[in-house]
């Protein structure tokens, strides 16, 4: 079984407990919500774009270490970034953490995000909490889809 | 730190039979082989009784409040059953089906005795408690309720005493009225004596609570209760694994308990109601084996219990929770209760030696479930913590989201207690509590 710090390193803790980002964006141009039946946990992501461009993100919610600190992660890459490359970004991290193979390689500015995203990686050997890990990213996809709705892990 | 000497845990039980001793061949064996009847019970002892623990050597298995480890007297009759006496049951001439029908309603006797019911017939099976609840919320709701009529529940409850009535309340106009918790963690009867109004048709409560531990005075719940002639449900989920039960004495209209958590299999559980009362509701759904006669322009149906079972039953199921009652009768149900009853009070003293980690009341009285809030740390992460050291707790909501939208709480986590637990268990537990504050606040 893996040690315990691989899932809760350093960098986790501190964005769990010391989430970035953490508030409302008063007048969003995207917002969606996410929902964890299972555990109950909740999450709002805001998003203000300014063209195709992410001007600002931030996220409101409860949750566990884990979904707080993907969720505090994901405004720290995302800030600045279009709206393909946050897709291209999900898509990478979403096959890292369900240990799926990875798709083709990103371009290498965003290659040095996704690194800042590699210790969450650590869920893949946990599969209960995947969810923690991509919570906020759904909530986001569904934000710049604007469909509004709230947006399930079940 | 070990404490004095528990109650109720005697040492030195003696040496189990053998599994499936003590029946004929090819029968589910009539008694469970129980050690220590009569003297209370070893846990150590006992874990043996439960195949789980010999497959899985660490585990320290505290989510029994969720469904229950299975004894092998259970595992193993349940499938001598299927290889020896199998048919369906009802109706059927030749004598295979005969035997099954009896080892069936067998077992609607043992359930009976389980609950000191007055009358086999007031013994309908059913999945699970959440199918009970539903029961009686769809037959006897429409029937004898009408728009503006009350049913009164608690903070305390599960959703599967809250939802039911909810859709009841849309179908038919009834209200649904909350009475509340007091600051102890405990009904507060003063407030629901005050709910009770002339338009109170039912109240239904659980009998101790899932999330909490909080054992519900329901003897003072069903005199108020009736005092306003009000029909009382009681929801014995957690109850029924760990009290003595007797309907009669507790008066109640309803009682709903299910199987997996009395240590017997999933899909089975039990509706009990007086017969008078159950005689007069409308069937819950149609099909085969609730009819006397059925042409296309009408049906009669059976008397209850069967009008409340329609199709075939879950046979096996049912004669495993038989087999489950043997086993807790075997044990004791006086010495099952002054075990969880120490072993409660034992994780009580434990937990509250652990800074940060905050014990949910439970009232006047907590019977076999610990819930707690660990200061600065997600549910989620606990568990995953304690997971790591083998300790299985339940973390989240516990299907009681408005007492934890109530308590101001996401979730908790919670340890709850089974026949096979120890002092051992819960200083594991509280060994694992402690790395996760090592985890989290490093």
């Amino acid at each position: 079984m893996m040690d315990l710090r691989e899932l809760y390193q350093d960098i986790i803790l501190d964005h769990g407990r010391h989430p970035r980002n953490f508030r409302k964006i008063e007048h969003p141009t995207h917002s969606a919500q996410g929902h964890n039946p299972l555990c109950g946990d909740r999450v709002t992501v805001y998003v203000a774009l300014d063209g195709d461009r992410i001007a600002d993100v931030s996220f409101q919610g409860r949750g566990c270490a884990i979904s707080t600190a993907a969720a505090s992660l994901m405004t720290e890459v995302l800030k600045g970034k279009t709206v393909p490359e946050a897709r291209a970004l999900f898509a990478q991290f979403h096959s890292r953490v369900t240990g799926a193979e990875p798709g083709a390689g990103l371009p290498e500015p965003l290659g040095e995000e996704m690194d800042r995203l590699e210790p969450l990686t650590g869920v893949k050997a946990y599969p209960a909490r995947v969810k923690c890990a991509t919570l906020s990213w759904h909530a986001l996809e569904a934000a710049l889809k604007g469909s509004g709705a709230t947006v399930k892990t079940e | 730190m070990r404490p004095a000497n528990l109650r109720g845990i005697y040492p030195g039980a003696p040496t189990l039979p053998s599994p499936a001793s003590g029946g004929a061949p090819g029968r589910p064996p009539a008694k469970a082989g129980v050690p220590g009847v009569g003297r209370g019970f070893d846990p150590e002892i006992l874990k043996r009784e439960f195949p789980i623990f010999a497959n899985n050597p660490d585990l320290v298995f505290l989510d029994s409040a969720a469904s229950a480890q299975k004894p092998r007297s259970v595992i193993d009759g349940t499938a001598d059953y299927y290889r020896t006496d199998y048919a369906n049951v009802h109706r059927g001439v030749y004598r295979l089906s005969a035997r099954s029908t009896e080892l069936y309603e067998e077992a609607r006797d043992k359930v009976r005795r389980f609950l000191n019911a007055a009358d086999r017939r007031e013994i309908v099976f059913v999945r699970n408690t959440t199918e009970a609840i539903n029961l009686v919320a769809q037959s006897w709701g429409p029937a004898f309720l009408r728009e503006g009529d009350e049913v009164l529940i608690s903070e305390l409850e599960h959703h599967s005493n809250i939802v039911p009535w909810q859709l009841l309340r849309d179908r038919v106009g009834i209200r649904l009225v909350v009475t509340p918790i007091d600051a102890t963690g405990g009904l507060d009867l003063a407030a629901f004596e005050s709910r009770l109004s002339p338009r109170t048709r039912l109240v239904a409560m659980t009998h101790v609570a899932n999330a909490t531990g909080t054992v519900v005075p329901v003897d003072r719940v069903v005199e108020l209760a009736h005092r306003h002639r009000t029909k009382v449900l009681i929801d014995g989920s957690q109850a029924a694994p760990r009290l003595p039960v007797d309907v009669q004495a507790l008066g109640c209209d309803f009682y709903a308990f299910t199987g997996h958590k009395v240590y017997g299999p999933t899909g089975i559980g039990v509706l009990y109601g007086p017969f008078d009362l159950l005689s007069a509701m409308p069937p819950y759904q149609g099909g085969g084996e609730m009819i006397l006669h059925v042409s296309f322009e009408k049906t009669e149906y059976q008397e209850p219990p069967h009008r409340f079972e329609a199709g075939t039953p879950d046979i096996a199921g049912a004669i495993g929770l038989g087999l489950a009652l043997d086993f807790i009768e075997g044990l004791g149900r006086e010495n099952n209760l002054e075990h969880e009853e120490a072993l409660t009070g034992y994780g009580v003293d434990r937990l509250s030696q652990i800074s940060g980690l905050r014990l949910l009341g439970a009232g006047q009285r907590r019977l076999g479930i610990l819930s707690f809030d660990v200061e600065g740390v997600h549910p989620h992460d606990v568990s995953q913590v304690l997971d790591q050291h083998q300790v299985a707790v339940r973390a989240g909501h516990h299907c009681a989201q408005p007492l934890m939208e109530r308590l101001g709480l996401a979730g908790t986590t919670r340890a709850s207690l089974g026949v096979y637990n120890d002092e051992a268990d819960i200083d594991r537990l509280a060994e694992a509590l402690e790395a996760v504050q090592e985890v989290f606040n490093r």
